[in-house]
């Protein structure tokens, strides 16, 4: 791969100048989990019981006072008591309801969102390799983890008390109605600018909490990379220079945060002010209507009180809103990478039952008129035409940044050409199900990623149930038996994180196993030894080429012992095929980019 | 045994919380007073509105405008008061929480960069990850309605001492409320606190799996895994759920008592206060505003438990926070400094090396580099040269032995003073989302004449120029636009642009082609360099670069010399160096064998037809 890939389109919605409104979000966001629907109306019947039961008990302290305590004949103590049991049942059923409604929400969201996760999760990996790298992998498992717990919080905090509040506002209007119509319509004429005014200063806010998520995934890209490169950081004694980075995105994360914070703070103060409008306006109405008999004080006094538990719930609502709006912002960002389509994606997948498998046997390559080039970015391959028939062992040299890896890449479509073709036994490479491609064909990338498990365990990644005799054979047939002998606990070895405890050639001879037990019937070799010592190096190339003969291994090196022992060396040279043929034939054209490689290497290593 | 009770713990963050923030942390509480006072304040509004302008009003059947207005002006009034509180509280206490996670994140990301290498390779990224996110936003989860509590608990003093005032016996009654507040949320800590505990600890790994799965995801596209992985993350995002079900069984219910508290003693005040009425102590218009002393608090009261609700997380998030902000083993530090120019001279004493739970890496290494000397450093893979390398550069420390500088003890200088005299240029090269440019000089002070003549020298001028922005060009994360063979580049200018005095190679060339590779060599030979090198090399020509070969085995010196001689000397050495060769010539000779047996196979069919 040369030059730079300028970042392909950013995975959508990660720069945002219009994002969808709240709305729009939500509605998609429960879309995408149906589980939040499971039991709705359990749910809400719940809800329904546990706010009769907030409005019950006010309404039978105010009963208890006026008729129990004012009564006529001073308190009646048989009647209190009596209204203060049915309160105190009350308070306890709707304590029982509110507890089995919360649990129940629990347990349905957290199950709506691991399967959010998981779902999200999946879809990262199906990205192509180029939308991978196109955001930061913190950045990347903030959307996984952080931004899904976000969702949670908000669903299990705001989502009960918005749902007992929507409830209560209901239940509240329809007291009300039944004293007073007219007092009813002052109360919502007093809160109607309050819902224009949210209605207006939603995108505004969208924006802001969308701002704030983003900036969550730019403090995790910057902490991940204090923490991957902390060797490097180290060495150079750039320590300042780092925290100076990671204060930059903690910074503006924080700002951003208080930014959204003060836009929602000062939008639904509103709330407030409704408040105390409503009130205002039931006292002059109640008055006026009062006075021409429609009204006694008794109805008008318990209205106030009606307004006040109308007013509650919105107060509360408010509350609940930064938190709802950062939700928001949050699934927003999960929406965004399950939004973004796969560009190289399973046939299957793409255009239904398009897909074939590979036919069995040795696998043949050829490239017809291949053209690559990274999105607003140069030509890094051109005119590439090429046969490679089964069976036979190919390397492939050339300088650095010349394409060799870009082949590679194309050859295991890893990405699709800008250009052309590539065609896998005759097969077009698109057409090919993934299940068969990877499981036939197998690359070795230069960096031999391992995970924090057992040798075993990463051998095992390429062909999940081989034994670990099977493993053990592996290495043997390797020539690997010495290396494996010396580690302290054979393949049960752990090997640290992305295989630190191993050094880096040792890492990449694990990386061969796993590929080779994985016995694809094609092979692609990125570099795959670079790190080797020249014994070892030798020793596996000898092992690889008796164990390999009968499937077809396409190589791409910078030493060049690699392409001495291969049937054919093919020498890319900006972007083209320079030169093809056998090293004997390719070495002695004189003046050609292969012998001046050639040359380089012996005088380096002889 | 109380003080470690998490309730306890959990005030004890917030006390703290206080402490760090005091200023904002005032005004937000006073915002909160005043919302709370201004409550209690609408409410004897509202009943002086009823008295002294309804009831009138029904009476005699007529009212004026003017009542009427000043009505209206109190409530309005009473409203805005509630708004200046309300924006004064909650302003204050998202800043307030703001500012303390930014504190904490600064906080834990120092220690992570002041920590040594060890400590590091003990600690997952993901998880790394986690305690500088979701254990902070746990640890200061509760200070979003702290405030707020701080002045419903000023409002209660201020209705408890109105209550006392009217009637003792009932306040006494009323009260109750709060010591049965703690004993509920007592109850809720003790079972809270192990689940949130699992939760925080599921969430951690959660991310520790994410963040290396999408690390190798190349990987997995290439073995076709992606279904495994999502069955591993699904997994362990099923224990998450399980957890945090767990916990929300406990939460689900602890909120509707905290929310029946303050119902439950308005109930027993008024049939307690019924019984008083009714015996002559108490007269029915106080019963009235006590019991509408506790409707009003019931609200705010439930902020109250918000906090105490939170706290277990709090206290669990804290106790992750701490574990990474005590940890210790911060690599020691002298006071002395490096006083010569030019090449510096290095010698390890006895050094032997383990990585933790491992076999030793290295044992009894002794060696000496006399200022201006090359050395290569040769052994096959696995033999302990990158463990050398990073001790020779100071990212570890050795078990046993010292490594000197100019003959100073490396752990006894002081800071910067090793890292500003060694460059270290590793096998794996780690980019940063920067531009070349700030790549290169990582923040250093270097004019663009010393860049780019370091990137010459690098064999990377070329490619440079030939970005579109040059050295301003952004590579992005880990260098993901660049080649390996480019990425080497770039990090070997970041060497060479510090001039250091000990130039520490550890196969720094592994990714570039034999040309280019030709090309640095030239160059570094060339160039006046006026450092004494260290490096790791399998080629010839990069050994043939040093005065001196250093052959190692199993974390053991076997032998030191020129090429010739260990070459004579050592067979392991021998056999590692000539490697290619021997295997060209077997090529060759089963080469030859294959024609001969074709000649004879000729020779033969042509005497048969002979």
């Amino acid at each position: 791969m040369t030059a730079v890939a300028t970042a392909p389109d950013s995975v959508a919605g990660s720069a945002p100048e219009r994002p969808e409104g709240a709305w729009a979000t939500l509605v998609r966001g429960l879309r995408l989990s149906p589980e939040l629907r499971d039991g709705l109306a359990g749910t809400i019947a719940l809800a329904v019981l546990a706010t009769a039961g907030r409005i019950v008990v006010p309404v039978l302290v105010q009963q208890t006072i006026d008729t129990g305590i004012r009564g006529r004949t001073g308190p009646d103590i048989g009647r209190i008591g009596l209204m203060v049991g049915v309160g105190a049942v009350a308070v306890a059923l709707t304590a029982l309801c509110a507890s089995a409604m919360n649990v129940r929400l629990y347990r349905i969201s957290e199950t709506a969102l691991a399967a959010l996760r998981t779902r999200a999760f999946r879809h990262i990996h199906d990205l192509s390799m180029l939308h991978q790298q196109a955001e930061r992998r913190g950045a990347l498992v903030s959307r996984v983890t952080s931004d899904v717990d976000q969702i949670s919080q908000f669903v299990q905090f705001g989502g009960i008390i918005l749902l007992v509040s929507f409830c209560q506002l209901v239940l509240a209007t329809a007291v009300m109605l039944w004293y007073s119509w007219p007092l009813t319509i002052v109360v919502y004429l007093a809160f109607a600018p309050l819902i224009l005014a949210m209605r207006l200063v939603q995108k505004r806010l969208s924006v802001a909490y969308t701002a704030s998520r983003e900036r969550v995934g730019y403090l995790l890209g910057s902490v991940a990379e204090s923490v991957v490169g902390a060797p490097v950081i180290r060495a150079h004694g750039i320590q300042d220079r780092t925290a100076e980075r990671i204060d930059t995105a903690i910074e503006s994360y924080r700002s951003a945060q208080a930014k959204a914070l003060r836009l929602s703070v000062t939008a639904f103060s509103g709330g407030e002010i409704a408040a105390g409008l409503a009130n205002a306006g039931v006292v002059v109405l109640g008055v006026l209507l009062g006075l021409g008999g429609g009204l006694t004080v008794g109805q008008l006094t318990a209205f106030l009180f009606l307004v006040a538990l109308f007013v509650q719930p919105v107060q509360i609502s408010t509350e609940m809103l930064n938190e709802g709006q950062n939700a928001i912002a949050g699934w927003r960002r999960i929406l965004a990478i399950l939004d973004t389509r796969p560009d190289v994606a399973d046939p299957d997948i793409a255009v239904p039952g398009s897909g074939h498998d590979l036919p069995p046997g040795p696998i043949g390559v050829t490239f017809r008129g291949v053209r690559f080039a990274y999105p607003t970015g140069p030509d890094v391959l051109s005119d590439i035409d090429l046969e490679i028939p089964p069976r036979t062992r190919v390397a492939i040299v050339g300088e650095t940044g010349s394409g060799k890896t870009t082949l590679a890449k194309l050859l295991t479509r890893l990405m699709d050409p800008s250009g052309g073709e590539v065609l896998l036994s005759g097969q077009p490479l698109r057409r090919i199900r993934f299940a068969s491609l990877r499981s036939r064909v197998v690359m070795v990338p230069q960096d031999g990623f391992l995970f924090d498990a057992t040798v075993a365990g990463n051998v095992r990644f390429g062909s999940p149930g081989a034994a670990d005799e099977e493993i053990e054979l592996a290495f043997t047939e390797l020539g690997l038996a010495d290396w494996l002998e010396s580690l302290p606990a054979g393949v049960h070895t752990p090997v640290g994180e992305r295989g630190e405890s191993l050094s880096v050639g040792e890492r990449q001879l694990v990386a061969i196993a796993r590929a080779y037990l994985a016995d694809p019937d094609l092979l692609v070799l990125d570099e795959a030894t670079s790190a080797v010592d020249p014994a070892t190096e030798v020793r596996l190339q000898r092992a690889l080429d008796s164990l390999t003969r009968g499937r077809t291994t396409v190589a791409i090196a910078h030493r060049l012992s690699t392409a001495e022992a291969a049937d054919e060396v093919i020498v890319v040279d900006a972007g083209r095929i320079a030169q093809r043929g056998p090293h004997a034939e390719l070495v002695t054209q004189e003046g050609s980019p292969y012998a001046g490689l050639h040359a380089s290497w012996v005088s380096q290593t002889r | 045994m109380i003080r470690n009770d998490v309730l306890w713990r959990g005030l004890r963050i917030l006390r703290h919380s206080v402490r760090e923030e005091p200023r904002i942390f005032a005004a937000s509480a006073l915002g909160s007073t005043l919302f709370g006072l201004a409550t209690i304040g609408a409410a004897y509004v509202v009943g002086g509105i009823i008295a002294h302008v309804v009831v009138p009003a029904f009476d005699s059947g007529k009212t004026s405008a003017g009542a009427l207005a000043l009505a209206v002006l109190a409530l309005l009034a009473v409203s805005l008061l509630k708004i200046v509180g309300i924006i004064g509280r909650r302003i204050g206490a998202g800043n307030m929480q703001f500012r303390l996670q930014a504190t904490y994140r600064r906080r834990v990301t120092r220690k992570y960069l002041q920590l040594p290498l060890a400590w590091h390779q003990r600690h997952p990224t993901g998880s790394l990850l986690s305690n500088a996110n979701s254990d902070v936003e746990a640890a200061w989860f509760p200070i979003a309605p702290f405030p707020f509590a701080v002045g419903v608990v000023i409002m209660v003093f201020v209705a408890a001492a109105a209550m006392f005032a009217t009637d003792w016996v009932l306040a006494l009654v009323g009260l109750l409320v709060f010591p049965a507040l703690f004993v509920i949320n007592y109850a809720y800590s003790r079972r809270m606190s192990p689940r949130m505990t699992r939760a925080q600890q599921l969430r951690a790994e959660l991310s520790t799996l994410a963040h290396e799965s999408f690390d190798g995801a190349l990987v997995v596209k290439t073995m076709g895994r992606e279904e495994a992985e999502t069955d591993r993350f699904r997994a362990k995002a099923a224990e998450l759920r399980d957890a945090l079900v767990g916990a929300g069984r406990v939460r689900g219910v602890f909120d509707p008592l905290m929310e029946a508290l303050p119902n439950t003693g308005t109930l027993i005040v008024l049939f307690v206060g019924a019984i008083r009425v009714k015996s002559g102590v108490l007269s029915v218009q106080d019963l009235v505003s006590v019991a509408f002393l506790f409707t009003v608090l019931a609200f705010p009261l439930r902020a109250i438990g918000w906090v105490l609700g939170e706290l277990p997380r709090s206290v669990v998030g804290w106790d992750r926070l701490q574990t990474v902000l005590t940890a210790t083993g911060s690599m020691t530090t002298g006071s002395k400094t490096l006083s010569g120019t030019g090449p510096a001279a290095l010698e390890l004493r006895d050094v032997s090396f383990a990585y933790a739970g491992a076999d030793p890496v290295l044992e009894d290494v002794g060696l000496e580099l006399p200022p201006g000397r090359t050395v290569a450093l040769v052994g096959p893979t696995g033999s302990g040269k990158s463990t050398l390398t990073t001790l020779v550069s100071r990212l570890v420390d050795p078990d046993t032995g010292q490594v000197l500088l100019d003959g100073v003890d490396a752990t006894e200088l002081a800071v910067d003073e090793v890292t500003g005299a060694v460059a270290l240029v590793p096998q794996t090269t780690f980019v940063f989302d920067d531009s070349i440019r700030g790549n290169v000089t990582l923040g250093g002070e270097y004019g663009d004449e010393a860049v780019w003549s370091a990137l010459a020298l690098a064999q990377a001028e070329k490619f440079v120029r030939a970005l579109p922005e040059g050295l301003d060009t952004l590579v992005g994360e880990r260098g993901t636009s660049l080649s390996g063979g480019q990425r080497q580049r770039i990090a070997l200018a970041r060497a060479l642009v510090r001039r250091p005095r000990l130039l520490v190679l550890d196969d720094a060339t592994s990714s570039v082609d034999p040309s280019v590779e030709a090309a640095i060599l030239r160059g570094l030979r060339g160039a006046d360099l006026a450092a004494t090198v260290l490096v790791v090399a399998y080629r010839r020509a990069t050994i043939a670069l040093a005065d001196e070969v250093v052959y190692i085995e199993s974390g053991r010196i076997q032998a030191r010399g020129s090429h010739a001689e260990l070459l004579a000397s050592t067979a392991g050495y021998a056999h590692l160096v000539t490697a290619y060769e021997d295997a060209e010539r077997e090529r060759q000779r089963e080469l030859a064998a294959e024609l001969d047996d074709e000649l004879d196979d000729q020779l033969d069919d042509e005497e048969v037809s002979a």
